[in-house]
């Protein structure tokens, strides 16, 4: 009985946790917003984000959207050569990669690449008290740390996973056409006319601005929220990857299932 | 009136200018975190001119109180004041307001690591003014001079010792010419020399701005050649306080074994236990 209410009282303890994280986190994310404005009016604070976030992680997407490509490739040749569509390469490789690799892939690679890197910095900063003598400076930590490493992120996000499908598609075609030899004429063209522009690349982008929004906000409140120790720090970093990570998936189902849900 | 200021820092002795009228006035205040209080009905008092030094073992509450006076913390009970504003009832742009009128030394130092030397201490002043790049390239060097680290200006926080970095986070903190100071374990970690340093550029500063100090710290001897007047807390009150020359001869036992480092008094030297014996098993009765 007695390990029967201990176990319940560490559930509850947990659920109270959790519930309350997530409160702490709302306002937190609200805070984030109200404090974004000299993000925009001290352009060069986002803009060194996005160059540590985005132009710092191109490598690494642009070589996995290459490896993935190169995959889609032969895997979408091996299952389409038995049903004699081969031509239809081009449309496979680039559905795929707009609609759910370009933004999931690119999503995961970016949580782990770059918003492990901004907790472990703002983490830092917190452990050795930089955040406070910013804000015993007068300075606001959120306006002036946070929201600038949200917004970078944000603004990424998309492009990062513009270029992995981009590179994922000349991947596609390398092996496609290059390698094995399906029609150059066929897999650009009947890509072009099956890709829509609203149905598949807008709600693309749309997936990737959302996945950005999470991963950034993920990372810069585990960075913030951390224990101020080392190991505070690396348990923020670890929760930062593994949150991202099921939080992109959790969305992609859910905003797949609004659109692209046959109708 | 910045070369005046580092003027004066370079050639005049020390002279306190104690004026009467309170900066920092702290009236039986209570904190706690959730059920565990850490202080107990403070009160204090730290004029314009003044450094004081606030002592105590290690979880005695002193940061707390230290905190508490910077508006990082609330009070849960007692009126706190600084230069007449009740730290309790300020709003954030009211605090905000109050601290770019504070500087505050962390333990340490707290310089941004990504950021050098020059820009650390430029960072107040980029922030808060809108002088131009020129005026404020001069400052940080009067600054940096003042501390005796401009020809640091260009090295990153990494490159320093750990007395180099106090003392650049000195300068950052009294980059706009605050009139309360406050100190975080100011000497912790430096050797005698570096802590010397730090002493002296504690109280000329502090005279050269005219400002009040308010100093957390362990180091006795350091601290009691430098401040003006002492408080002692322990266990969330304070215990003991008055001048240098008043604690050095106190017969109080408990700034009497902390100002003579001795190992047992008031403050024992074991942590709260059942005794040995009864839990030794191999020990015969």
């Amino acid at each position: 009985m007695n390990a029967l209410t201990a176990i319940l009282r560490k559930l509850g303890a947990l659920a109270v946790d959790g519930l309350w994280r997530a409160g702490f986190m709302a306002r937190f994310f609200l805070a984030v917003l109200r404090y974004s404005g000299q993000s925009f009016r001290r352009l060069p604070l986002t803009l060194r984000e996005i160059y540590f976030s985005g132009v710092l992680s191109l490598l690494i997407i642009l070589v996995s959207g290459l490896f993935v490509g190169l995959v889609l490739g032969l895997q979408g040749y091996d299952i389409l050569q038995r049903f004699g569509s081969s031509d239809a390469l081009g449309i496979m490789v680039a559905l795929s990669l707009l609609r759910e690799l370009g933004p999931v892939v690119a999503g995961l690679l970016f949580a782990s690449r770059a918003g492990s890197a901004v907790t472990a910095e703002i983490g830092l900063m917190k452990t050795t008290e930089q955040l406070q003598a910013m804000d015993m400076m007068a300075v606001n930590p959120i306006a002036r740390v946070v929201a600038p490493r949200f917004w970078g992120g944000v603004i990424s996000m998309p492009l990062l996973a513009a270029m992995f499908s981009a590179m994922g598609i000349f991947g596609g075609w390398l092996i496609g056409v290059v390698a094995i030899g399906v029609d150059d004429g066929a897999f650009w063209s009947q890509m072009r006319a099956s890709v829509d522009f609203r149905h598949d690349v807008l709600n693309g982008v749309i997936k990737s601005i959302v996945f950005g929004i999470a991963v950034s906000l993920i990372a810069v409140f585990e960075g913030y929220d951390c224990q101020p120790t080392a190991e505070g720090v690396s348990r923020a970093i670890t929760r930062t990857v593994v949150s991202s990570a099921l939080a992109i998936l959790a969305l992609d189902f859910v905003l797949t299932s609004f659109m692209f849900r046959g109708l | 009136m910045f070369v005046c200021i580092i003027h004066f820092v370079q050639i005049h002795p020390v002279n306190s200018t104690v004026s009467d009228k309170p900066l920092v006035r702290l009236d039986g205040v209570h904190f706690a975190y959730g059920e565990r209080e850490i202080l107990r009905g403070i009160d204090l008092t730290v004029n314009r001119g003044q450094v004081v030094a606030i002592m105590g073992g290690s979880g005695s509450g002193k940061t707390t109180l230290l905190r508490l006076i910077g508006g990082q913390l609330r009070a849960s009970a007692g009126k706190l004041e600084v230069d007449g504003q009740d730290m309790g009832a300020l709003s954030r742009a009211a605090l905000y307001a109050l601290r770019r009128r504070m500087g505050m030394l962390f333990q340490f130092g707290a310089l941004f690591t990504d950021m050098s030397v020059f820009d650390n201490v430029a960072f107040p002043l980029r922030e808060h003014t809108n002088l131009p790049a020129e005026l404020i390239r001069d400052l940080v060097l009067m600054k940096l001079h003042a501390v005796g680290l401009r020809g640091a200006a260009a090295l990153m926080p990494s490159e320093l010792s750990g007395g180099m970095a106090r003392r650049v986070a000195l300068a950052r903190a009294v980059a706009l010419d605050p009139m309360l100071m406050l100190y975080d374990e100011p000497f912790a970690g430096l050797d005698p020399i570096s802590l010397g340093i730090t002493g002296q550029l504690i109280r000329r500063l502090n005279d050269a701005l005219g400002a009040a100090s308010v100093m957390v710290t362990h180091d006795v001897q350091a601290s009691l050649n430098l401040v003006d007047y002492v408080y002692f807390v322990s266990e969330g009150r304070i215990v003991a306080h008055g001048t240098p020359t008043e604690i050095r001869a106190s017969n109080d036992p408990f700034v009497h074994q902390f100002v003579h480092a001795e190992a047992d008094g008031p403050v024992p030297f074991h942590y709260p236990a059942p005794p040995l014996a009864s839990l030794l098993d191999n020990i015969p009765a």
